[in-house]
């Protein structure tokens, strides 16, 4: 299969600052490709450089076969990209953004479908200034499809939107790729990462910490899994600390949580939880998720920089 | 092309949209004049060299308007599209910087040309304007004057870290302009000090150029204001083109 983006030692920096430092990686074509990172690891710096809005210091990127510097107009054309921070004029019409950025592109779509999937098809007449901040992000989802991209570049695409309106928009984004097209987009939700996308990059401090599909970084994270319950008071949670594959046994309150790996953890545990004849209530598991990927590979965003503990690819779980 | 037409068509009804700025350049030169004509009427007269009031302020106020739309109209959408990422969007798409820039000079210099259409057709109906000159040097002195303010107004958008500020910016060029060049007070009537202040100024060699035009003198009469505006409008454009930044 042939790449729709390839990106090797690519560096950027700002002053001191190297908000990207030596990233490299391919996008298959036809996947949707998901890039996560904590505020400041050089997501928006990485998209940027890839659709030709900045210059990197090094490196070298190949779009649709084509670079992003030396062929802007042309990639510019085949691809699709909604930004951050971008706006329209206050008062430009949803239907006349939409006719203006058409009127831009060798071989637009029809841009009236579009609007109906997106559900602003009522909007049409509104002004922008007019149109909630979720519109407003619908509205640049189409004119990031105005032009029938090969692939398709979304930064942040349902930060700000409700939950009906981001599942609505994974649909749409599930939609795009059904039609053959590349996703490039990052996300600040591992949940969507961990919905939408063929394979996850995690970016931290400008540098790729992980990148594979999620199913196998959630396995690679070799977490545990957690049953929590309420017991009654003075249950003693001793005998649970004998099971097979139990690791943990803790107690707060009523609570306790019991952590521990194993195809048969929670069947055990509930056994003996029955053998001891306790009584107990609200009892839940909590798989390891991409969330727990993400808080075990990046930095917290609230320590210092550089204060995080050798918790690589592997050594995930704390 | 058709992005260039798209986008002048667009930007036109936008224009139109924003009352303040559709004001100043169509409807206020007009009412100054009926303001002042209604004070003075159009009577000739020896301090205007044998004509009226009218007759003088209506080339004279062509320049206000080149004003409204060069220093203020174009520096301010220019640099609130940069400031709000409208320029950012569309440098994502295909769309060439030259449409962009081509989509404001077309707007501003058709809304520039209505405007002096409306106020000349008042002059005319109302106070019965005496015009002595040739059209076509006319429109091109006016096509001359109107280019160089837009290369100012364009530098003002370059400068601006903000909207705020090239409003500011414009005002502090708009207003000693238009009072100081003579195109709303007549120069006549300044003491020799304020004409010293005035021969600076861009406006007043607009102001001298049309009032020339109007009644018919020769373009070699008018070689200093000819060469001031050209030399603003290549400067202008060199510079502002240096300086345009999309964010």
């Amino acid at each position: 299969m042939n790449a729709a983006i390839t990106v090797n030692a690519l560096r950027k920096t700002y002053g001191r600052l190297t908000a990207v430092d030596g990233v490299g990686f391919e996008v298959r074509s036809g996947e949707i490709f998901g890039m996560v990172g904590p505020n400041g690891a050089g997501k928006t710096t990485t998209i940027e450089c890839l659709e030709g809005m900045r210059s990197p210091d090094s490196g070298d990127i190949r779009i649709l076969g084509l670079d992003p510097r030396r062929d802007g107009y042309e990639l510019r054309q085949r691809i699709g990209v909604q930004l951050q921070q971008s706006s329209l004029p206050d008062d430009l019409k949803v239907w006349e953004a939409l006719d203006l950025f058409a009127s831009y592109y060798r071989k637009p779509a029809p841009w009236a479908p579009l609007i109906g999937e997106l559900g602003i098809a009522d909007k049409r007449e509104a002004r922008f200034a007019k149109l909630s901040g979720g519109q407003k992000q619908r509205l640049f989802i189409a004119l990031a499809l105005v032009n029938d991209p090969e692939l398709v570049f979304l930064d942040e695409l349902t930060t700000g939107l409700d939950p009906h309106a981001r599942r609505a928009m994974w649909n749409l984004v599930r939609a795009v790729r059904e039609r053959g097209k590349t996703v490039f987009l990052t996300t600040h939700y591992m949940e969507e990462a961990e919905q939408l996308c063929d394979r996850v990059l995690i970016i931290d401090q400008g540098r790729i910490v992980a990148l594979d599909t999620p199913e196998k970084l959630v396995r690679g994270l070799q977490a545990e899994t957690r049953i929590i319950f309420t017991a009654e008071p003075g249950y003693d949670p001793a005998p649970l600390r004998a099971v097979a594959g139990v690791t943990r046994v803790d107690t707060a309150g009523g609570k306790v949580t019991v952590s521990g790996g194993g195809d048969r953890l929670v069947i055990l545990v509930v056994n003996a939880l029955d053998a001891q004849g306790a009584r107990f209530r609200d009892l839940r598991t909590e798989q390891p998720s991409l969330d727990d990927v993400f808080m075990a590979m990046t930095r917290d965003e609230m320590e210092p920089a550089g204060s995080r503990g050798a918790a690589g690819p592997a050594g995930g779980a704390r | 092309m058709k992005a260039l037409l798209k986008l002048f068509w667009v930007e036109f009804k936008l224009y139109l949209r924003q009352p303040q700025a559709a004001f100043f350049a169509l409807l206020f030169p007009l009412l100054l004049l009926i303001m002042f004509g209604s004070i003075y009427g159009n009577t000739p007269s020896p301090f205007f060299g044998g004509r009226g009031m009218v007759d003088v302020s209506t080339p004279a106020y062509i320049a206000i308007i080149m004003g409204s739309t060069g220093f203020l109209s174009i520096s301010i959408i220019v640099s609130a599209y940069r400031e709000r990422g409208i320029l950012r969007r569309f440098r994502a798409t295909p769309l060439r910087p030259a449409a962009i820039i081509g989509a404001q000079v077309g707007v501003n210099f058709v809304m520039t040309l209505a405007g002096t259409l409306i106020l000349v057709a008042g002059a005319r109906l109302i106070y019965d304007m005496r015009f002595g000159g040739a059209v076509g040097a006319v429109l091109l002195g006016f096509t001359l004057s109107t280019l160089s303010f837009f290369a100012v107004g364009f530098v003002v958008a370059s400068v601006s870290r903000t909207a705020r500020v090239a409003q500011m910016l414009g005002m502090l060029l708009y207003f000693p302009n238009i009072f100081l060049s003579g195109a709303t007070v007549p120069k006549e009537i300044f003491p020799p000090a304020m004409r010293s202040i005035s021969r600076v100024l861009p406006m007043t060699h607009v102001v001298n150029l049309m009032q020339g035009l109007w009644i018919g003198e020769p373009w070699s009469k008018h070689a200093v204001e000819v060469a001031v505006l050209a030399g603003l409008l290549v400067v202008g454009a060199i510079v502002s083109a240096k300086t345009f930044r999309w964010e």
